[in-house]
């Protein structure tokens, strides 16, 4: 045994009690800068969204059906318009996204063999990897021009191409989360199902499939909260006409796309138009907010407990 | 070979191949054949990737009867029971090689499709693994899938439960959690669903093996209650169990061989293998 007498004490541990507290407060404050960010951007976002709401009605806002900030004589501030061409788009990607990624996410954890997992899932997250402006090229320059082929009519601004550029750019989220949640249910209700004689399909829809729908429900959440705050690739190819028409073909404008119109040097600092900025960023603040609230909500409500 | 050596038994039903095959080098001791085999296997093979984890196994499963398969891990006897009813399929690695007879109709055939079979086959696992659905709709899951849920499915679902001695427990709490039964209450929700469907035979791989004493000994109950209407195949590593329950044991050891195949009784007390002496005496595994 040591010669040394036995010292317990904390001093004969000094050094190392004093990187442990300083890495405590190092983590911490490193913590602290994303909370503090998160309180500062809504902080500002209220404050500007004030200033705007002093000079224009909550009701007009909110109930409008026009929006024209730069009227000097006559502005209208109706969100609806722009409400709507987010909501277009939103509907019109989720359509495809939702389809098209559980599907896929069904595939590669239930049918794909270990081999083309191994291809397929990095593939589609280089998808997730393309800057959004690229997408919103690759409408302008590709997918416009098919929908042209059929329609010859339709402008080079529509709704229909920001929606297909969307639903496609958020197919990996819903395909590569809801493959997880299968993914994490166990074999063993698997090999149930099988041993009752059940076949592959009965299998991935009636057992993977409800057992992992929490996780599947978080993944449509998080994709369409990505849409509607999705804004370089729809204010390339949606276009920046607010209006509200039926006609998947007409352009419009989002939310977000209005705010680069505005952002990128339209209007002068204080003005009405520049605090409609804060007004809007807090709506689609509110709107992804309550988005995410109902993914937890559904993932603590819908989650099955296994052993 | 002892007076109850290998027989040589036509089973009328069967469609040649399998009784006409003459037990290789590979027959284990004791009495292999038996004379009412709804199962028959001929050298059968099993390999993991390159690793072999079963050399050519040979013996009969009789009709209505409990057979066991004990061994120390790692010796096959789980991977044979998965065999059976082709959940070895499952695995991408898994290669079977030889013959599987059941009712003289080789499993591995090409025109053999393994959700057929598995209807006919019923599995419960070592671990409980009900769906995460109401007790009702976990027993009533074989039936729909299996297209038999035609009829009067309540008195289905109930018939199984009160085979499988649950239905006292869960009489008033149909609608509620298959998994917020205790883990006995489970295995036996498990076997419940296995033979709702009514199978000709039941395969179990260790069903007790993570139940307590007093869930054992009723799923032991249940076990011989089964075999008056089921051939029983069942994996135990619990000598005790083998020796209390089954008729027939299979004793396989290290390396995925089956040493010997004889009456359960005949085993334990006296079987013609040292090495099996040696393994149920608890010399060794």
């Amino acid at each position: 045994m040591s010669s040394e007498p036995l010292d317990l004490s904390r001093e004969s541990n000094d050094v190392g009690n004093t990187v442990d507290k300083a890495a405590k407060w190092i983590f911490f404050s490193c913590a602290l800068v994303t909370v503090l960010t998160t309180v500062a951007i809504i902080l500002v976002l209220v404050d500007g969204a004030i200033d705007f709401f002093s000079e224009v009605s909550l009701v007009e806002y909110l109930t409008g059906t026009e929006w024209n900030p730069r009227d000097s004589a006559d502005p209208s501030f109706g969100v609806l318009p722009l409400v709507w061409g987010t909501m277009v788009i939103t509907v019109g990607s989720a359509l495809i996204a939702i389809p098209v990624g559980t599907l896929t996410a069904i595939y590669l954890s239930e049918y794909a063999d270990e081999r083309i997992r191994s291809a397929l899932k990095p593939t589609l997250e280089v998808l997730a990897g393309i800057p959004t402006i690229v997408y919103g090229f690759f409408a302008l320059s590709f997918i416009t021009p098919i929908i042209q082929l059929f329609y010859p009519d339709v402008g080079v601004f529509n709704a229909l191409s920001g929606a297909i550029v969307v639903g496609i750019m958020i197919i990996p989220m819903v395909s590569s989360i809801s493959e997880d949640a299968m993914s994490s249910v166990p074999d063993s209700l698997r090999n149930a199902a099988y041993g009752l004689g059940a076949t592959k399909f009965e299998v991935s829809t009636q057992v993977v499939l409800p057992a992992s729908l929490s996780g599947i429900l978080a993944a449509y959440i998080l994709a369409i909260s990505r849409a509607i705050g999705e804004t370089m690739a729809v204010t390339l190819a949606v276009g920046m006409l607010p209006q509200i028409t039926m006609s998947p073909f007409a352009e419009m404008q989002t939310m977000t796309a209005y705010m680069v119109e505005i952002g990128t040097g339209d209007a002068s600092v204080g003005s009405i138009g520049y605090m409609s900025l804060f007004a809007l960023g807090l709506t689609l603040f509110l709107m992804t907010f309550t988005m995410n609230l109902g993914s937890m909500w559904i993932r603590s409500r819908y989650r099955e407990e296994y052993q | 070979m002892t007076a109850n050596g290998p027989q040589t038994v036509a089973s009328s039903e069967s469609s040649g191949s399998a009784t006409d095959a003459a037990m290789t080098d590979d027959a284990p001791l004791g009495s292999p054949r038996v004379d009412d085999a709804v199962i028959e296997s001929r050298d059968l093979d099993v390999y993991y990737g390159d690793d072999q984890a079963l050399h050519g196994i040979n013996m009969d499963i009789p009709e209505r009867k409990v057979t066991a398969l004990i061994g120390p891990s790692g010796c096959g006897k789980s991977t044979f029971l998965r065999s059976i009813n082709r959940m070895n399929d499952l695995i991408d690695i898994a290669r079977v090689d030889g013959d599987l007879y059941f009712h003289g109709k080789d499993v591995y055939d090409d025109d053999v499709d393994p959700v057929a079979l598995r209807r006919k086959i019923g599995m419960v696992f070592q671990k409980p693994n009900p769906f995460p659905k109401s007790i009702f709709d976990n027993v009533a899951y074989g039936l729909r899938v299996q297209g038999k849920d035609d009829g009067d499915v309540e008195k289905k679902v109930r018939t199984a439960l009160e085979r499988a001695a649950l239905l006292d427990e869960v009489e008033d709490q149909l609608d509620s959690s298959g998994l917020d039964l205790s883990g006995g209450q489970q295995q036996r929700l498990c076997i419940a669903r296995a033979i709702a469907p009514d199978p000709e035979v039941i395969l179990m791989d260790e069903p007790a093996s993570a139940l307590d004493p007093v869930a054992t000994s009723k799923i032991e109950d249940l076990v011989e209650e089964l075999a008056e209407e089921y051939t029983v195949v069942i994996v135990t590593h619990n000598m005790q169990q083998a020796a209390r329950i089954s008729d027939k044991t299979a004793v396989f050891l290290t390396g995925g061989h089956l040493v010997e195949f004889d009456d359960t009784g005949k085993i334990f007390e006296n079987p013609e293998s040292d090495r099996v002496e040696d393994y149920i005496t608890g010399k060794f595994g």
